[in-house]
């Protein structure tokens, strides 16, 4: 990597935190082009470790990492990764992330580490990610990845919340571990359960498709 | 820990803990080809015979790592092993039947990022499985993984005639399918403990 390609990328993120398309390449992963809601992708992780919220959370802010990183890699690096071996190269370098990511969430906490499981290393074969650097980060400058990762990891990390949340209140009435629910409700002991994941996951594409369709008439 | 027999490993994999209904493993083309009954089985024969080629190699990825002491690169070496075998079957399609290879599209490379696979290459490592657990292993993933791509395959061709509401069309409804087959597998537990 050569000073002059970070150079021209960070001239190029200035210019795009200028102009008012940047904050397009944002928000269009919190709603428009939902990762979760709308493109339907990276739902292994989505339905797996949504149980809870802070799980959720910690792997929404883990994805989000690994996207960032590997969106700035791939994108300061695109001039050099021939076209042959570009999605070899590009899940080299998420696997890298992983890696990191992995320990050092071992190192934050032991707890979560034991609750995401294998779930932390299966971020390399996150659908969404290694889509971000073959679609938009292998072709845009430094500035403009680095939003769209942010912008889809904010939108995937919403996704989760959003799941976790239903799922943990009304599966164990509580929220981030805190009682919320008085003590005669009877836990939905199913939200807690694989088929839990698919249910509510499935009633968010309905709510999301009622909206569109909605929308779409009006 | 009971010892496991390589019957219950195979049961384990492939009916109690299903990939797809238990561990939410492989969903993306669970959800993508799983529309005709005749491209799910062949999905399902193209990811079993991967997943049995790389758990094999992983096996002896982690013997080497474990003997040079670098478990860091584990996830790095088991991802290069698993897209090398997919390019392996690729080719291997294109060259043997190239209207599966087209009736798969996309969903052939992407077999690469399909999680169910690197997650049976984790887990047998996790669980310490020897190269025969890991072979059994392997083809019960395979096994659960087609089981539940054929299943949903033959309900989504049914319900294709069926009369749903516009709203529900699509990924939803396939989410509430799985999620009812999901129900149904967790009446397996219990299977095969004595």
């Amino acid at each position: 990597m050569s000073d002059q390609s970070v150079k021209k990328g960070e001239s190029g993120f200035l210019a795009t935190l200028k102009g008012s398309p940047s904050t397009d390449e944002f928000i269009k992963g919190l709603w428009k082009d939902n990762p979760v809601f709308v493109q339907v992708l990276g739902m292994c992780p989505v339905l797996a470790v949504s149980n809870t919220a802070i799980n959720a959370l910690a792997m929404g802010l883990a994805t989000t990492f690994v996207m960032l990183m590997s969106n700035i890699l791939v994108s300061s690096l695109r001039n050099f990764i021939p076209k042959q071996v570009r999605i070899a190269s590009y899940i080299l370098i998420i696997a890298t992330f992983v890696t990191i990511t992995d320990y050092m969430i071992a190192f934050i906490s032991v707890e979560l580490h034991k609750a995401l499981g294998a779930f932390i290393s299966l971020i390399v074969v996150n659908c969404l990610i290694l889509s971000r650097a073959e679609a938009f980060a292998s072709k845009n400058t430094i500035g403009k990845s680095i939003l769209d990762a942010l912008g889809m990891g904010v939108g995937f990390t919403f996704a989760l919340f959003c799941l976790g949340a239903v799922r943990e209140i009304l599966g164990n009435g509580t929220f981030f571990d805190m009682a919320i629910l008085p003590g005669s409700f009877q836990e939905w002991i199913v939200m807690i359960l694989p088929a839990g994941g698919f249910f509510t996951l499935a009633i968010w594409l309905l709510i999301f498709n009622a909206a569109k369709a909605k929308k779409a008439t009006a | 820990m009971k010892e496991e027999t390589l019957w219950y490993i195979f049961l384990n994999a492939s009916l109690i803990n299903n990939f797809v209904l238990a561990y939410f493993l492989g969903i993306c083309p669970f959800l993508g080809v799983s529309g005709k009954m005749e491209t799910a089985t062949k999905m399902g024969g193209a990811v079993t015979f991967v997943m049995i080629i790389s758990s094999v190699c992983a096996y002896g990825i982690h013997a080497l790592l474990v003997a040079v002491n670098a478990p860091f690169l584990q996830l790095i070496s088991y991802i290069v092993v698993i897209a090398s075998t997919v390019q392996l079957v690729e080719m291997f399609i294109k060259k043997m039947s190239p209207t599966l290879f087209r009736a798969l599209g996309i969903f052939l490379p992407l077999i690469t990022t399909n999680c169910a696979i690197l997650g049976l290459a984790l887990f047998q490592t996790n669980k310490g499985y020897g190269f025969v657990e890991s072979f059994v292993y392997a083809l019960g993933a395979g096994a659960g993984f087609t089981l539940a791509l054929v299943l949903i395959a033959g309900l989504r061709e049914q319900l294709n005639l069926a009369d749903v509401p516009n709203v529900v069309k699509g990924t939803a409804l396939t989410l509430l399918i799985a999620g009812i087959l999901s129900l149904t597998f967790m009446g397996f537990a219990g299977l095969g403990s004595q």
